[in-house]
C-alpha cells in the first residue's frame, strides 16, 4: 500500500518521469530491435559484394545503387511500381462505396455484420487464402468452369490474350496475381476509409446541400476531400504491401520478379546483402515521394 | 401581407417519437420569427422541416406559396445558420463564404467579389484568407452568417445560434441581429432556448411544448398573457395559482398567472393597499440577484410564490413573514391549467 502510494505519488509529481515510463519498453523494441536492424541492413547498401569471391567489401561505394538501374533490376521496380499502382486504385475503387454505405447506412447489426464481412477474410492464414486463389484461378478452376456453363470461354481466352497480363490461364498472370493483391489488402483499404468517412459530420453535408450543392456536388467538394487522408492511409498500406509482398507473385503469376522476392532471394540464396539493402530501400524512396506529392496536393489538410 | 412559411397540419414522426404534432404555422414575410421552446419540444424539427433536411410525415407546407413537400435542401431558397456553425474546416474562410455562389455556377471573379463583400459586412474584411479553425466562436459565427446571407435566401433560418457564445457577446450578437435583419428585411426564423432572447429580438415568437405549438403571438401577449400553466412557467417563470387559491388572495376562481415582479412585499403587519390581492408568506430563501432580490416564499395553504424586488427595496431574512400583495390588473387568466 504505502510503497504503490509513494510510486504513485512520486509519478503524479513528476509526470515525465511516467511518460518515460510508458515509452520505454516500446522505444527499446521500435528503437533498437527494428529501427536499429533495418539502418544496419540499410546501410549495407553502400557496400559491395566481391564478384570473384563472393565476400562483402566493407568499403563505401554507390556502386550497388548504380546496379539498380540494370536493366532486368529496374524492370523489377517498374513491374512493381505499376502493380502496386494498380492495385491501390482498384482497391480504392471497391472500397470506397462499401465503406461509404458502412459509414452513411448502416445501423446497429448491419454495422457489425460489415465489420464480419471485412474482417473475417483477416481471420484464415494468409498462405491458405492464397492457395485457395490459386485453385479458383487455375486452368481448371471455378472461373474457367463457370465460363464455360455461361459460354463465355470466348471472354475468358480474350482477357488472356492481352499481351503482358494475360497468359496461358489467370494463375499465371499478371492479371490473376493483381486479383489476388487486391483481394488480400483490400480490407486495408475498407477500413481506413470507412473511419474517416464516419468521422465526416453530417451537418457539414446539410450545410452543404443548405447552400444549394446538388448530392454529387456535396460529395466532391465536401465528403471526398475530408475522407481523403483516411484513402491516403488505406492507400499508403495497399501500396507498400504490394511493393513489398514475396509470396504471391511466387505462386500466382508468370514467376517474374516482383520487389519483395528480389529482395527475399538476394539475401538468402544468392546472398547479395548490398543489393537486397540498395533494393530495400527503392520502397521507402516511393513512399517519401509518394506522401510527399499527398501532402503538397493538400490530402492532409482536414486532419 | 405575403406569408413566407406555412405549415398545415405538419407532422413529423420518428418511430413512435412525435417530434412535430399537428402544427399550424404561418410566418409571414419580413418578420423575425422566434421558435421557443425546452429541448426536445419539436422546434429545431420544424426548422430543418423548412430547410429541407427533414421531409414532413402528414400535411401541408408551402414557402412562398410554392409547396415544398419533396423539394430537397438545395432546390430551396433558404439558408440556415447551423448551431454549430457547420463551416468546411477544409476550406478558407472566403471559400466557405462563397460556397453557396461557387456550387450554383457563378465565375470565380463575381463570387470571390460578393463573398469579400459579405465577410466586410459582418466586420470580417481581412479574414477570407484563414481556416475556420484560426477563428473565435463569435468570429465563426459571423462567418456562418455571411456564408447564408451572401446566397440572398428569402428565409433564413437560425438554429440557435448564440448558443456556443458568451454572454457579453451573446448580447451584442442579440442586437447585431435584429439590426440586420431590419436592413435586409428577409424573414428570419429563430430557434432557441433562451426566453430572453426570443423575448428581446423576435417579432412574434410560437412556444413549442411536446411536438406542439402551444402559443403563438408577439413578445408582450406571450410574456404578459400566457395561454396554459406551460408558457407561464417556462416564460419568465410565472407563479401559476389554482383557482381555489386565487379566491382566496380575493381574485377570481380561475387559473391564473402572476409575474414576480407585479408583487409587492410589506411587513406582515402592514394593510395591503386598497383594491390589492395579498396573501401572507413566509419567505424560504432569498437570492440576491445584483440589481434585483428574487424570493421564494410559501403560504400556509401551502402554495409557492416566487417574488422579484428591486434590490433597493430592503433586506430579507429566511423565515420571515410577509404579506404579497398585487393589483388586480397583475393576475391574467389563463385557458386552463395545462
Amino acid at each position: 500500500m504505502s510503497l504503490t502510494r509513494s510510486i504513485s505519488d512520486k509519478l503524479f509529481k513528476h509526470p515525465a518521469w511516467f511518460s518515460a515510463l510508458l515509452l520505454t519498453p516500446p522505444l527499446l523494441w521500435l528503437g533498437l530491435a527494428f529501427l536499429g536492424s533495418l539502418f544496419v541492413f540499410l546501410f549495407h547498401s553502400f557496400f559491395s559484394i566481391d564478384e570473384f569471391s563472393g565476400f562483402i567489401k566493407y568499403e563505401l561505394t554507390l556502386s550497388t545503387f548504380a546496379e539498380l538501374f540494370r536493366l532486368s533490376n529496374f524492370d523489377v521496380i517498374i513491374r512493381s511500381l505499376v502493380m502496386s499502382t494498380a492495385v491501390t486504385l482498384a482497391s480504392v475503387i471497391i472500397a470506397f462505396p462499401f465503406a461509404y454505405f458502412a459509414a452513411r447506412y448502416a445501423r446497429g447489426k448491419w454495422k457489425a455484420l460489415f465489420y464480419i464481412l471485412v474482417m473475417l477474410p483477416l481471420w484464415s492464414s494468409y498462405l491458405v487464402k492464397v492457395y485457395a486463389w490459386k485453385l479458383i484461378l487455375a486452368k481448371e478452376g471455378i472461373i474457367s468452369w463457370a465460363a464455360e456453363q455461361l459460354h463465355l470461354t470466348w471472354l475468358l481466352d480474350a482477357v488472356l490474350a492481352i499481351p503482358v497480363i494475360g497468359g496461358p490461364s489467370l494463375s499465371i498472370s499478371f492479371l490473376g496475381t493483381f486479383l489476388v493483391f487486391v483481394y488480400v489488402w483490400l480490407p486495408f483499404m475498407i477500413l481506413p476509409t470507412q473511419a474517416a468517412l464516419e468521422r465526416v459530420p453530417v451537418n457539414l453535408i446539410d450545410a452543404s446541400s443548405d447552400l444549394g450543392a446538388t448530392p454529387a456536388q456535396t460529395f466532391r467538394n465536401v465528403i471526398f476531400p475530408l475522407a481523403l487522408p483516411g484513402i491516403i492511409a488505406g492507400s499508403i498500406f495497399t501500396f507498400s504491401l504490394t511493393l513489398g509482398d514475396y509470396i504471391i507473385p511466387q505462386i500466382i503469376g508468370n514467376s517474374s520478379y516482383f520487389l519483395g522476392q528480389t529482395v527475399y532471394t538476394l539475401q538468402g540464396t544468392a546472398g547479395n546483402i548490398p543489393l537486397a539493402a540498395a533494393f530495400t530501400v527503392v520502397p521507402i524512396i516511393i513512399m517519401g515521394i509518394y506522401l510527399t506529392v499527398a501532402k503538397r496536393m493538400g490530402a492532409f489538410d482536414a486532419l | 401581407m405575403t406569408t413566407a412559411v406555412n405549415f398545415q397540419n405538419i407532422c413529423r414522426h420518428f418511430g413512435p417519437v412525435r417530434a412535430v404534432d399537428d402544427v399550424t404555422l404561418d410566418i409571414a414575410e419580413g418578420e423575425f420569427f422566434a421558435m421557443l421552446g425546452p429541448s426536445g419540444s419539436g422546434k429545431t424539427t420544424c426548422l430543418r422541416l423548412i430547410a429541407g433536411f427533414e421531409q414532413p410525415t402528414s400535411g401541408h407546407m408551402e414557402i412562398f406559396g410554392v409547396t415544398s413537400e419533396g423539394v430537397p435542401p438545395y432546390q430551396r431558397n433558404v439558408n440556415t445558420v447551423f448551431q454549430d456553425y457547420a463551416l468546411f474546416p477544409h476550406m478558407t474562410v472566403l471559400d466557405n463564404v462563397a460556397y453557396g455562389l461557387m456550387v450554383k455556377g457563378v465565375d470565380k471573379q463575381t463570387r470571390s467579389a460578393k463573398a469579400q463583400d459579405a465577410l466586410a459586412h459582418v466586420a470580417l474584411g481581412g479574414f477570407g484568407g484563414r481556416r475556420p479553425s484560426q477563428l473565435s466562436g463569435g468570429q465563426r459565427q459571423r462567418v456562418a452568417l455571411a456564408r447564408a446571407l451572401v446566397n440572398e435566401p428569402k428565409v433564413l433560418l437560425l438554429d440557435e445560434p448564440l448558443g456556443a457564445l458568451d454572454l457579453k457577446l451573446r448580447e451584442q450578437m442579440q442586437v447585431e441581429l435584429k439590426a440586420l435583419q431590419r436592413n435586409l428585411g428577409i424573414t428570419f426564423v429563430f430557434v432557441t432556448h433562451d426566453q430572453g432572447e426570443a423575448l428581446s429580438m423576435a417579432d412574434r415568437v410560437a412556444i413549442f411544448n411536446d411536438g406542439k405549438i402551444v402559443q403563438v403571438g408577439s413578445p408582450e401577449e406571450i410574456y404578459e398573457r400566457p395561454n396554459t400553466k406551460f408558457v407561464a412557467d417556462f416564460v419568465g417563470s410565472s407563479n401559476v395559482l389554482s383557482p381555489a387559491f386565487s379566491k382566496s388572495t380575493g381574485g377570481p376562481e380561475k387559473w391564473v398567472s402572476l409575474r414576480p415582479e407585479k408583487i409587492l412585499v410589506s411587513q406582515e403587519k402592514d394593510k395591503p393597499l386598497k383594491g390589492n390581492h395579498s396573501v401572507i408568506a413566509t419567505i424560504t430563501a432569498a437570492h440576491y440577484q445584483g440589481a434585483a432580490i428574487r424570493l421564494n416564499t410559501l403560504t400556509a395553504k401551502g402554495a409557492t410564490i416566487n417574488v422579484t424586488v428591486p434590490a433597493a427595496t430592503g433586506k430579507f431574512a429566511d423565515g420571515e413573514k410577509v404579506t404579497l400583495h398585487w393589483p388586480k390588473e397583475a393576475v391574467h387568466i389563463m385557458a386552463g391549467e395545462m
